[in-house]
C-alpha cells in the first residue's frame, strides 16, 4: 500500500485536492467545479487527485520498463485520452439518461414527447461520436470540465435538429438544464476501474503498441489494484467552514498558500493571490511559515469578481480581457476599482471614445496598483516574489505587476507556477504531512458528517 | 496678460505635482516654505517671516496612488491618501514644513501620521479654537504666539508688529482682489467663467501672494469686456466641497451641465475672513480676533449661533441663487453630517437643491453631469418645485 | 442553527456584570421620573465627561452613545440607521449619530423601554472626536435647548501644555459652570463637588488594579470583551457616586478570587481558562454582533490582555486620578489624557507598552468604519507596532452599530489565519 497525505483546497469557483507521497512528492492532483454543493465538489477533486495519483505511480512503473520506456509518453498521453474519453462517455450516457426521462416525465406537450425523444437521440448519438474524434492526444481541450464541454456542443447540436425538425430549442434547452445539474450532482470517477480497462483495451489495439500489451495490461493491473493508505488530510479554502472538516484538519488558506509558494519555490519571501472572491498578500519565512499577511477590505474592489463584471459589461469571455489588454499601446488611467462603479466607469470611458483595450489595460493596472497596496500594508516586497490565484493566469495583470514591482521594489524575481491553481491544496497536503494529528486519515464525506457531530458538539453551533 | 495666458499659467500651476514654482522661489529667495492642508491657516505669519505659505489640496485626478492605499482604508476620503502618496514619493520634499488645521478627525490624525513618517519636519496640528467667547481667543493668541516662535526658529529671522501688519495688509488686498473677482463672477458668470475662477482661486495657494494679488487684478480687468455668450444657465450656489477638491473636469461639467456657479466654498482659506484683518499694535490679537468674529460659516466649524446654515440662505439671496448644488467628498464626515441641517434650512426657504458625493479622482463625471443638467432643467422649468 | 442553539443556552455572567445590569435599570428609571422629580438633565458624551460636575448640580446625564451602542446590542440600530438615513443622513457617515437621531424619530425609547426626557442642556464637551460638535449641532436643532462647548484642544505634539488646560479651566468657570447654574437654578456646591471627585479617584484605584490583573496567567479578565463591562459605570453616569464605589470594589474581589484560583474570565460560552494567545487590542467593537464577535476569539482561547477602546473615558495606569484638591484642573487633565485625545505616535507607544508589559502575543486593530478619529492612521499604526515589537498583528474591519458593516465569516477567516499563524511561528522556535 502506498501511504499518502491529501490536501483540499474549497475555492469559491473551483475545488482542488493534491496527493502528497511520504517524501513530499506531488502523487496527483484533482479539480472540478465548485458547485453549490461542497461534499460532492470535495470528494469529486478528491477522485481526481486519486486518479491522477495512479496515472503517476502507472508512469513510474512504465518509465520503469525498458522495453515501454522509450514511447512513456506516447503511452501515457494515449492512456489518459481514453481514460478521459470513458469518464466522458458514462456521462454522456447518464445525461442521456436523465433527458431521456424528464421528456417521458412531460406533463405538458405529452403529445410530442416521441419527436422529442427522436431529436434527443440524434443530438446524443453525434455528441458520443464526437467525444471519440475530441479526445486524442494534442486535441485541443475547451475544457476540463464536462459540463462545459457538454454543454457547448449540446447546444450547437440541438440549434441544428431543431431547425430542421421544426422543434422548439428553449424547450430542448430546458431539459438539458434540468438534466446537466442532475448529472453534475454526481460522482463520476468512482467507475476509475471501468475506464482504466476500456482505456488499456483501446490503447493495446492500436497499431503501436501492439507489442508492448503484456507491459501495459501488466502495469494498469497493478495501477488498477492499488490501494492508498491515506494517513491524513487536511482541508482549506473559502468554504472550509462549510465542510465539518475536524478543527485539527484545517488549516487557513492563508497559511496553506504560504506553505505552497514555498514548496514550488523555496526562495520565495512574498506571495500574493488574486483570488475570485479576495485577494491576499502573505510573507513567508524560509521554511514556509507564515510571518504576516493582508486580505483586501470587505468589498470585492481589486478581484477577480472584478474582471467577471467587466467582462460581462463588454460582452465577452474573462479569459479574453488579457489578451486584449495586451494589445493596448496606451492605458488609460482608471481610478475606481469598485465592482459596484465598474459598469458606470467603463460605459463613460466608451463613451468618450476610448479604446476597449486601451480601458481594459487600466482596469488590469488599476487592479494590481489594488494589490500593490495590500503588499506594502503586508511589510512590501524584498526578495523573490510568487504570485498566485485565478488572476495569475491573466498575461495583462501579469505585466502591470511586473511593471510596478520593478518600479516601486526594484529587479525582483517574480515566479508564476502553471500549477499555482492547485498552491493552496499543496500547502494543505503538506500540512497534512507535517502534522498528522488528524482524527480521520481519509476524507469520507457521508461519514465525516456523523462522526464530527458527535465529536464536536462546538461545531453545531458555528455551522 | 490676455485671459487664455492667465488662465494657462494657473493651469500650469494646478498640474504641477512637484512644485516646481516652490522649488524656484525658495532658490530665488534663498527662503524656506510652509505648507497647510485646507480650509484655514493664518498664512499672514508664514508670510511675515519671509516664507512662502504653500497649500496642499490633494492630488487630484492625475495623481496615480500607488502608496497611499497602503495607509488608508476604503472607508476613508481621498485627500489623505494622495497627499500621503506626495509625501512618500518626495514631492513634498521642497516644504520645511507643514500645518494642519483642524478640519476633521483624518486630518487630525494625518498630522501625526506625518510626524511618524518624516520625523525631521516641522508639524503642526492647529487646534483653532471651537469656543469663541474669551477663553477661546486667549487659547488661540497663546497657541498663534507658540507657532510664531517656531517660524522664529525654522526661518532663523525674528520679526516686529510692523513686519505683521505689512503682511496682514497684503493679504488684505488679496483677499479684496478675491472677493471683487466673486462680486464679478456672480455679476457676469458667463464671462468670469467658474472654471477659470477656480484656478484662478487655486492658484493662490502657490503663488506668492503679491504675485496672486496681480494676477486676479489683470484677469478681473481683462475679463470683464470679454466676448462669452450668455447662456441659459440658473444660477446654483456649490457647498461642502471645503477640504478635498473636485477634479477640474468635474468643475468644468457643473457649469457645462447649465449652471452658473454664483458662490461656492472652494479655497476657503483665501477666503476665510469675510473682511480686513485691522493693523493694530497687536498684529496677532487682531489676527485672532478676525478668527473668532469675521469668518466664514463652514462644516469644519463649530456653529454656535441659533440659526445654523442661515449663511447658506442668505447667501443664495445676496447671489440671486435660484438654487444650490451639495458636492461633498466622499466619506466627508464633516460635509456630509453638516448636509441636513443645510438642507432643512433650504427646505424651510423654499430654495431647491441637490446633492451628489464625488473623490478628488473620480472618474464618474458623467452621471454627475446628467443630474445637476436636470436639476438646471428642473429649475428653469418649475422653479425647481 | 446557530441561533437557537446559543439561544437555547444560558449566558454566562460574571457577578459584577449582574451589579451593573441593576445599576443601569435604576439609572434609566431615574431618568423616566427626572422630569416629574424636577431634575434636570444634561446629554452630553463619554470620552471627557464631566459626571462628577453633572451631579454636583443634582442634574442626569444622558449618554446618546450610550444609547446607541445599547440600541446595537439590542438589535434596534440598524432600523434607526435606515430611519436617520431617511432623512438625508449619508450612508457614509459615523453610525453612532444615525442611530441616537433613528431612536429620537422612533420615540426615544430606552434599553429599558421607557421614554428618555428631552434634554435642558446640551453639555458639548468635544474630546478626541470631530463628530461630536456635528452631533450636538444636529440634536440642538431637533430639541431648542441651550447648548455649552466645552472644547478639549488635542494633544498634537503628543503633551498637555499649560494653555490646553489653562483654556479648559477658562471654559469650565467662564461658560460651563455658568450654563449649568443657569439651568439647574442652583449655585456650583464645591464641597458636593469634592465629595464626587474622591470618590472617583478611589473606583480609579480599583480599576487600575482590575487592569493590571490581566498580567497574570492565566488573565482573570478579559480587558477588551470583558473590559466594556468593566468600564460602564465609571465611562458613564456613575462615576463620582458611592455605587460606582461599591461597583469596583466588588469587581475587584470578584477578580482577585480568579487571580487566587488561578481562573479566567466568564465568557457568554463560559469560563476562559485554557488561554492560547494573549492579545492586545487597538479599536472599539462591534455592538451588534458582540456575543459573536467575542466568541470568535473565546473558541479560539484568546484572552484579550489590554485594549485601547477601554481607556476611551479616561486613561488611569499612568498614574491620572481625580484630585479634589483642584478640581477644575483635574477635569482639565482627565478631558485632556482621554485615549482618542493623544495623538498617533503616543497612541502607538502605549500600544507597544501593553504589548512588552502584558506579555502579548500579538495584537488585534478592529478598524471601525464609523470612527475616523480611531480609524485614520491604523494601517500605519500597524505597521509601526509590527515593528517595534517584532509580534505580528491582525486587521479585522467593522462598525459601530451598523449590522451592514459586521461580516462574521470574514472576521473568522482572518482571526483563524492569524492565530493559525502565531501558532505555526511557535512551533519553529
Amino acid at each position: 500500500m502506498d501511504c499518502c497525505y491529501i490536501g483540499i483546497d474549497l475555492g469559491s469557483t473551483t475545488t482542488k485536492a493534491v496527493f502528497l507521497d511520504e517524501n513530499e512528492n506531488i502523487l496527483g492532483r484533482g479539480i472540478t467545479n465548485s458547485r453549490s454543493n461542497y461534499e460532492l465538489a470535495c470528494q469529486v477533486a478528491r477522485e481526481e487527485a486519486e486518479i491522477n495519483a495512479r496515472f503517476e505511480l502507472l508512469k513510474r512503473k512504465l518509465g520503469g520498463d525498458p522495453r515501454v520506456a522509450s514511447q512513456l509518453d506516447s503511452v501515457m498521453d494515449n492512456l489518459a485520452c481514453q481514460y478521459a474519453l470513458a469518464q466522458h462517455l458514462k456521462q454522456l450516457e447518464a445525461l442521456r439518461n436523465e433527458v431521456t426521462s424528464i421528456v417521458k416525465n412531460w406533463i405538458h406537450h405529452k403529445e410530442d414527447t416521441d419527436e422529442y425523444l427522436e431529436a434527443q437521440e440524434t443530438i446524443f448519438d453525434f455528441l458520443v461520436l464526437q467525444a471519440y474524434q475530441d479526445f486524442l492526444p494534442g486535441a485541443e481541450v475547451q475544457s476540463d470540465f464536462f459540463r462545459d464541454l457538454a454543454t457547448s456542443l449540446y447546444l450547437k447540436q440541438a440549434d441544428l435538429v431543431t431547425k430542421e425538425r421544426q422543434l422548439s430549442f428553449e424547450r430542448l434547452v430546458g431539459v438539458f438544464d434540468a438534466a446537466i445539474i442532475r448529472v453534475e450532482n454526481k460522482s463520476f470517477a468512482l467507475f476509475y476501474r471501468e475506464y482504466l480497462d476500456f482505456a488499456r483495451d483501446r490503447v493495446v489495439e492500436m497499431e503501436m503498441f501492439k507489442d508492448l500489451k503484456g507491459n501495459i495490461c501488466d502495469a494498469v493491473l497493478d495501477i488498477t489494484k492499488k490501494e492508498f493508505n491515506i494517513l491524513n488530510t487536511v482541508g482549506t479554502g473559502y468554504g472550509r467552514l462549510t465542510l465539518p472538516f475536524a478543527k485539527e484538519q484545517i488549516r487557513s488558506e492563508i497559511l496553506c498558500h504560504g506553505l505552497g509558494a514555498h514548496f514550488m519555490f523555496p526562495d520565495t519571501k512574498t506571495v500574493l493571490d488574486i483570488g475570485g472572491q479576495d485577494t491576499k498578500a502573505i510573507q513567508v519565512d524560509g521554511s514556509g511559515i507564515v510571518t504576516s499577511f493582508q486580505m483586501n477590505d470587505r468589498c470585492a474592489a481589486g478581484c477577480g469578481r472584478y474582471l467577471g463584471y467587466i467582462a460581462d459589461e463588454m460582452n465577452m469571455g474573462v479569459h479574453q480581457l488579457g489578451p486584449l489588454a495586451m494589445t493596448s499601446k496606451k492605458a488609460v488611467k482608471i481610478n475606481s476599482t469598485c465592482t459596484v462603479f465598474a459598469g458606470a466607469e467603463l460605459r463613460e470611458r466608451l463613451a468618450y471614445g476610448e479604446k476597449q483595450e486601451d480601458i481594459l489595460a487600466g482596469l488590469h493596472r488599476a487592479i494590481i496598483l489594488r494589490a500593490m497596496s495590500l503588499l506594502a500594508r503586508s511589510g512590501g516586497v524584498s526578495s523573490e516574489f510568487t504570485f498566485t490565484g485565478g488572476v495569475a493566469r491573466n498575461e495583462a495583470a501579469i505585466a502591470a505587476l511586473k511593471k510596478l514591482i520593478d518600479e516601486n521594489y526594484g529587479e525582483i524575481k517574480i515566479n508564476i507556477s502553471s500549477d499555482s491553481i492547485f498552491t493552496g491544496a499543496v500547502g494543505a497536503a503538506l500540512f497534512a504531512k507535517r502534522d498528522p494529528k488528524g482524527v480521520m486519515a481519509d476524507l469520507e464525506i457521508s461519514k465525516l458528517k456523523a462522526t464530527n457531530r458527535a465529536a464536536r458538539p462546538v461545531a453545531e453551533q458555528i455551522a | 496678460m490676455r485671459v487664455d495666458e492667465i488662465i494657462n499659467q494657473c493651469e500650469t500651476l494646478y498640474h504641477d505635482l512637484d512644485l516646481n514654482y516652490v522649488k524656484d522661489w525658495k532658490a530665488r529667495h534663498g527662503s524656506k516654505a510652509i505648507g497647510y492642508l485646507p480650509v484655514y491657516v493664518p498664512r499672514e505669519l508664514v508670510h511675515a517671516y519671509g516664507m512662502l505659505p504653500v497649500g496642499i489640496m490633494g492630488g487630484g485626478d492625475n495623481l496615480e496612488i500607488i502608496r497611499g492605499d497602503a495607509y488608508f482604508q476604503s472607508y476613508i476620503c481621498h485627500l489623505p491618501r494622495s497627499v500621503i502618496e506626495l509625501g512618500v514619493t518626495g514631492k513634498l520634499d521642497c516644504l520645511d514644513g507643514v500645518l494642519f488645521p483642524a478640519i476633521c478627525d483624518v486630518i487630525r490624525n494625518l498630522s501625526g501620521m506625518w510626524k511618524m513618517e518624516f520625523p525631521d519636519k516641522y508639524v503642526k496640528y492647529l487646534d483653532f479654537p471651537q469656543n469663541f467667547a474669551r477663553a477661546g481667543r486667549d487659547y488661540y493668541l497663546s497657541e498663534i504666539g507658540q507657532i510664531s516662535q517656531d517660524f522664529e526658529e525654522i526661518s532663523g529671522k525674528s520679526i516686529t508688529s510692523d513686519d505683521l501688519n505689512r503682511s496682514i495688509r497684503i493679504y488684505n488686498e488679496n483677499r479684496r482682489a478675491i472677493r471683487e473677482l466673486y462680486d464679478l463672477r456672480s455679476e457676469m458668470p458667463h464671462r468670469a467663467l467658474t472654471v477659470e475662477v477656480y484656478l484662478l482661486a487655486r492658484a493662490g495657494n502657490i503663488l506668492e501672494v503679491t504675485e496672486h494679488t496681480k494676477l486676479l487684478r489683470e484677469y478681473i480687468s481683462a475679463v470683464r469686456d470679454c466676448d462669452r455668450p450668455h447662456l441659459d444657465n440658473v444660477r446654483v450656489v456649490v457647498t461642502g466641497a471645503f477640504c478635498e477638491q473636485p477634479p477640474l473636469s468635474l468643475v468644468r461639467a457643473l457649469e457645462n451641465s447649465g449652471c452658473y456657479i454664483v458662490d461656492d466654498d472652494w479655497m476657503l482659506c483665501n477666503r476665510y475672513q469675510t473682511c480686513d484683518i485691522p493693523e493694530t499694535d497687536e498684529p496677532l490679537r487682531a489676527i485672532v480676533d478676525s478668527y473668532l468674529s469675521n469668518t466664514v460659516s463652514t462644516a469644519s466649524r463649530y456653529d454656535d449661533s441659533e440659526d445654523k446654515g442661515k449663511y447658506l440662505a442668505d447667501m443664495v439671496r445676496d447671489r440671486e441663487a435660484e438654487g444650490v448644488v451639495f458636492a461633498a467628498p466622499s466619506f466627508c464626515d464633516p460635509a456630509l453630517l453638516e448636509r441636513p441641517m443645510l438642507q432643512s434650512v433650504l427646505g424651510r426657504e423654499n430654495i431647491p437643491y441637490t446633492a451628489f458625493k464625488y473623490a478628488e479622482n473620480t472618474g464618474q463625471i458623467q452621471v454627475i453631469k446628467e443630474q445637476t443638467g436636470t436639476f438646471a432643467d428642473s429649475i428653469k422649468l418649475w422653479g425647481g418645485e | 442553527m446557530e441561533t437557537t442553539a446559543t439561544e437555547r443556552r444560558e449566558v454566562q455572567k460574571e457577578q459584577s456584570m449582574v451589579l451593573q445590569k441593576k445599576m443601569i435599570g435604576e439609572h434609566f428609571v431615574k431618568l423616566a421620573n427626572a422630569k416629574e422629580e424636577g431634575k434636570k438633565v444634561v446629554y452630553t458624551f463619554v470620552p471627557g465627561n464631566l459626571n462628577e460636575l453633572i451631579y454636583a448640580f443634582d442634574m442626569v446625564p444622558v449618554h446618546p452613545e450610550i444609547n446607541a451602542l445599547q440600541s446595537g446590542m439590542r438589535k434596534k440600530s440598524g432600523d434607526y440607521i435606515q430611519e436617520a438615513e431617511k432623512t438625508g443622513h449619508s450612508k457614509d457617515v459615523c453610525t453612532y449619530v444615525k442611530c441616537d437621531i433613528g431612536m429620537m424619530k422612533k420615540g426615544n425609547i430606552g434599553p429599558t423601554g421607557e421614554k428618555i426626557p428631552e434634554p435642558d442642556l446640551l453639555l458639548l464637551s468635544y474630546t478626541g472626536c470631530f463628530t461630536f460638535m456635528k452631533w450636538f449641532e444636529l440634536l440642538k436643532q431637533e430639541y431648542k435647548c441651550p447648548v455649552v462647548m466645552l472644547q478639549v484642544p488635542y494633544q498634537g505634539d503628543g503633551e498637555i501644555t499649560d494653555t490646553m488646560r489653562d483654556y479648559i479651566v477658562r471654559q469650565l468657570r467662564e461658560e460651563v459652570v455658568p450654563a449649568l447654574e443657569r439651568v439647574s437654578g442652583r449655585k456650583l456646591d464645591e464641597e458636593k463637588l469634592k465629595v464626587l471627585l474622591e470618590s472617583s479617584a478611589r473606583a480609579e484605584d480599583d480599576l487600575v488594579w482590575v487592569w493590571n490583573s490581566a498580567k497574570n496567567r492565566p488573565s482573570p479578565i478579559d480587558a477588551y470583551f470583558g473590559g466594556v463591562y468593566y468600564i460602564g459605570p465609571i465611562f458613564s453616569a456613575f462615576r463620582g457616586l458611592p455605587e460606582c464605589e461599591n461597583y469596583y470594589s466588588s469587581l475587584r474581589n470578584e477578580v482577585e478570587d480568579r487571580v487566587a484560583k488561578k481562573l479566567g474570565p466568564t465568557t457568554p460560552e463560559g469560563e476562559l481558562n485554557h488561554q492560547r494567545y494573549r492579545i492586545v487590542v487597538e479599536g472599539p467593537p462591534n455592538w451588534t454582533s458582540f456575543r459573536e464577535f467575542w466568541k470568535v476569539f473565546s473558541d479560539e482561547g484568546a484572552v484579550m490582555v489590554a485594549s485601547t477602546y477601554s481607556k476611551v473615558g479616561g486613561l488611569y495606569e499612568l498614574g491620572f486620578r481625580h484630585d479634589a484638591a483642584h478640581p477644575m484642573e483635574t477635569l482639565a487633565d482627565y478631558c485632556l489624557g482621554c485615549y482618542t485625545n493623544r495623538n498617533l505616535p503616543s497612541r502607538v507607544d502605549l500600544i507597544e507598552k501593553y504589548i512588552n508589559e502584558y506579555h502579548a502575543d500579538g495584537f488585534l486593530i478592529n478598524s471601525i468604519k464609523s470612527c475616523n478619529s480611531f480609524s485614520a492612521g491604523q494601517l500605519m499604526m500597524l505597521r509601526k507596532l509590527e515593528q517595534r515589537t517584532g509580534k505580528a498583528g491582525a486587521f479585522i474591519e467593522s462598525d459601530l452599530v451598523d449590522p451592514r458593516y459586521f461580516n462574521a465569516a470574514n472576521i473568522k477567516n482572518r482571526m483563524e489565519s492569524y492565530f493559525q499563524m502565531i501558532e505555526a511561528k511557535r512551533a519553529t522556535v
